[in-house]
């Protein structure tokens, strides 16, 4: 049986992964595969047309899932796939642009975009793998690091408190938030289906797991005691008020669609909008 | 009413004769090469193009957009360029400073997109509604890395026009971002301006993949260095990353993909040189000395020369239409010819330790140099001629 197993050629999501790049650089523990693959299952069970799928990443362990999927992939620079997306959806009305990137790019030096990224509820969905730190440059403090958190730039633990992402964004103007750990596959497939549905900006964070530079520095050694931890403090609570999720070290873990807001214009609505009054605007002159 | 459809009026070039703006004209020469997208963030002196821009850009089908920073800006018109639209944005010296990564990310992925520089005067904030010519070798050298590019200097308000559809042309054909340097004098002095038919304006659009999608091989150029290029949504499966990557654009990151990868993008601007550098020779078949300038100093130059030559002193003028890539071999030529070359630019001698370089000691460069705030008289390059040939 094991050896049928081995010889099978196909994997059922191998035809949406680029021709000879597997296997990827992720760490064993890492939760960043299943993720990916999660992805995957929802943009096929989402019945869009693959040619109209963008998939685009910023820096870091999870910007490079976009190089990993065979859709139109572009890898961009640390901080910058919201407005790269946003150039990108604004030039075909039709495109779901779907943004995935890690918390340190998206929410510290990309902070400025997410933000903005969800005032003009701009049309694409962005998935942020929060993985509490700066995993690819070897285990840094970020902006999701929880106060006395242990990293190799917070030695004596971290001496600030963290962003609390659905929170951000929902107070930002995002109309579709919600939040899962890795382990909850199935809603998160659920909810990532939604998302790129979503009209307007889709804001999803996925917890974890990064056994090799956060787990062993704060008594997780293995992805699964990290993914264990998840379990033991998740709650569901859909609809949840996106202000009171924040994650603290030991304290619950709020899981769930919080947000979703279908009557607010989106900036592409906007765009066409200003485009059929241009055009029936008499020219000024220079 | 009229029963037929009527079709819809091509409001893309405003053929016509009309007084107005470098930074406007700038704005309608974009616009004229097909630019559909400008992602932007206001800055003086060169506010004025994306102001027009939100203004003309939906007329025409397009979208402007003003984003959060410089480095947003740049980015999106990546994107954009990704999403088969032409693309721009305007700024000025700190603006373009903030883009400089990016503008490294527009050429290891080879992104075709047109940047417009209304200098200032800097370092800094410096002088902001003041011209400078500061950003030269900030153009040249100021993202990471090895790289060529190309930047294009204007010296009228028709200038400002004529070579943003230049500098579309070449982004489009060499496939990456390039730089329109301006400045503030320029942007925002008032001369005649002829927008011809549209039938009369050179356009030239991107190469695409005729190959099947199965088999095409993103980053694979053709005999002129450039590959073609796919845009998203045409099934292609699009690839970028500003990592080192290979012809199937996959990251690979060692040595021998790294010197493959560099030395095409270094030489598909190094041998096109004679394709892409534009001059103007004024003046030059008697000149007992050669003023090389560009941009607004060009035209101060022009104004020397004239006083030179009622003097009986035979000066002629190099203007360099082309920054980047340098025209070496052209100015080298012309160093055999004289004893002195004078470079008249606005900054602390950015083009003529360039022109030094270029002479290999075949005749004496002298700069004529000011620091931003004012651009030349005639008078004052006329008495550095005069000091030269006594």
């Amino acid at each position: 049986m094991t050896s049928e197993l081995l010889k099978a050629e196909e994997h059922p999501s191998d035809v949406f992964l680029r021709p000879g790049r597997i296997p990827h650089i992720w760490c064993p523990g890492c939760s960043l595969g299943s993720v990916t693959n999660v992805i995957i299952q929802a943009i096929k069970q989402s019945g869009i047309d693959s040619k109209k799928i963008a998939i685009i990443s910023g820096i870091g362990c999870t910007g490079r899932a976009a190089g990993y999927l065979n859709f139109d992939s572009f890898h961009t620079t640390h901080g910058r796939a919201i407005p790269f997306a946003i150039g990108l959806s604004v030039t075909d009305p039709e495109r779901k642009v779907i943004v995935i990137s890690g918390d340190g790019d998206l929410a510290s030096i990309g902070g400025n975009h997410l933000i903005h990224g969800a005032r003009r509820n701009a049309d694409i969905t962005v998935i942020c793998v929060n993985n509490f730190q700066y995993g690819m440059t070897g285990g840094q403090v970020g902006p999701t690091s929880y106060e006395g958190q242990f990293q190799t730039t917070a030695p004596y633990g971290n001496v600030e408190h963290p962003f609390d992402l659905p929170g951000l964004a929902y107070s930002c103007g995002a109309t579709f938030v919600a939040r899962w750990t890795a382990l909850d596959v199935r809603r998160m497939k659920e909810t990532i289906i939604e998302a790129i549905l979503h009209k307007g900006f889709s804001f999803v964070e996925i917890l974890g797991s990064c056994p090799t530079t956060y787990g062993r520095r704060n008594q997780l050694r293995e992805g699964l005691e990290i993914l264990e931890n998840f379990r033991k403090r998740t709650v569901l609570q859909h609809g949840a008020d996106p202000t009171k999720t924040e994650i603290s070290k030991d304290g619950p873990i709020i899981v769930g669609k919080f947000v979703e807001i279908k009557d607010k214009s989106t900036l592409t609505d906007n765009l066409l909008k200003v485009q059929r009054i241009a055009k029936a605007t008499k020219s000024r002159g220079l | 009413m009229s029963k037929t459809i009527q079709k819809e009026e091509d409001r893309t070039v405003l053929t016509g004769e009309y007084f107005t703006t470098g930074n406007l004209a700038a704005a309608e020469g974009a616009l004229a090469a097909g630019c559909k997208f400008f992602g932007g963030y206001p800055i003086t002196p060169s506010s004025e193009i994306a102001e027009h821009m939100s203004y003309r850009l939906p007329q025409v089908g397009g979208h402007f957009l003003q984003f959060e920073d410089e480095i947003a800006s740049i980015v999106s018109i990546l994107g954009a360029s990704w999403g088969g639209w032409k693309s721009m944005t305007a700024t000025s010296g700190p603006g373009y400073s903030l883009m400089l990564e990016n503008i490294g990310l527009g050429i290891m992925t080879e992104t075709p997109c047109v940047i417009i520089n209304v200098q200032r005067g800097g370092p800094s904030t410096g002088l902001p509604t003041l011209v400078g010519q500061q950003d030269i070798q900030q153009t040249r050298w100021g993202s990471h890395g090895d790289y060529e590019v190309i930047a294009l200097a204007p010296n009228s308000v028709q200038e400002c026009f004529d070579l943003v559809i230049v500098a579309f042309n070449y982004a489009e054909k060499y496939r990456l971002p390039v730089t329109l340097l301006m400045d503030e004098t320029l942007g925002h002095m008032s001369e005649k301006l002829i927008i011809p038919k549209k039938d009369d304006i050179k356009i030239i659009n991107r190469k695409k993949p005729k190959d099947d999608p199965s088999s095409h091989l993103p980053y694979k150029a053709d005999e002129d260095l450039v590959p073609p290029m796919a845009t998203a949504g045409e099934g292609y499966r699009v690839i970028t990353t500003g990592l080192t990557h290979d012809e199937r654009g996959y990251p690979v990151l060692d040595a021998e993909t790294q010197e493959k990868l560099l030395r095409r993008l270094i030489n598909k601007i190094k041998k096109n040189k004679d394709d892409i550098i534009l001059l103007e020779e004024y003046k030059l078949k008697d000149a007992e000395l050669i003023i090389i300038s560009f941009g607004i100093s060009a035209r101060a130059s022009k104004g020397a020369i004239e006083l030179a030559r009622k003097k009986g002193i035979k000066v002629g003028l190099l203007r360099l239409i082309t920054i980047w890539p340098f025209a070496d071999e052209h100015i080298e030529k012309l160093a055999e010819k004289v004893d002195n070359i004078l470079v008249v630019e606005i900054n602390s001698g950015q083009v003529t330790r360039e022109v030094q370089r270029a002479v290999k000691g075949k005749a004496n460069v002298h700069g004529v140099l000011k620091h931003g705030g004012t651009i030349h008289t005639p008078e004052e390059i006329l008495s550095e001629i005069e000091r030269r040939v006594k």
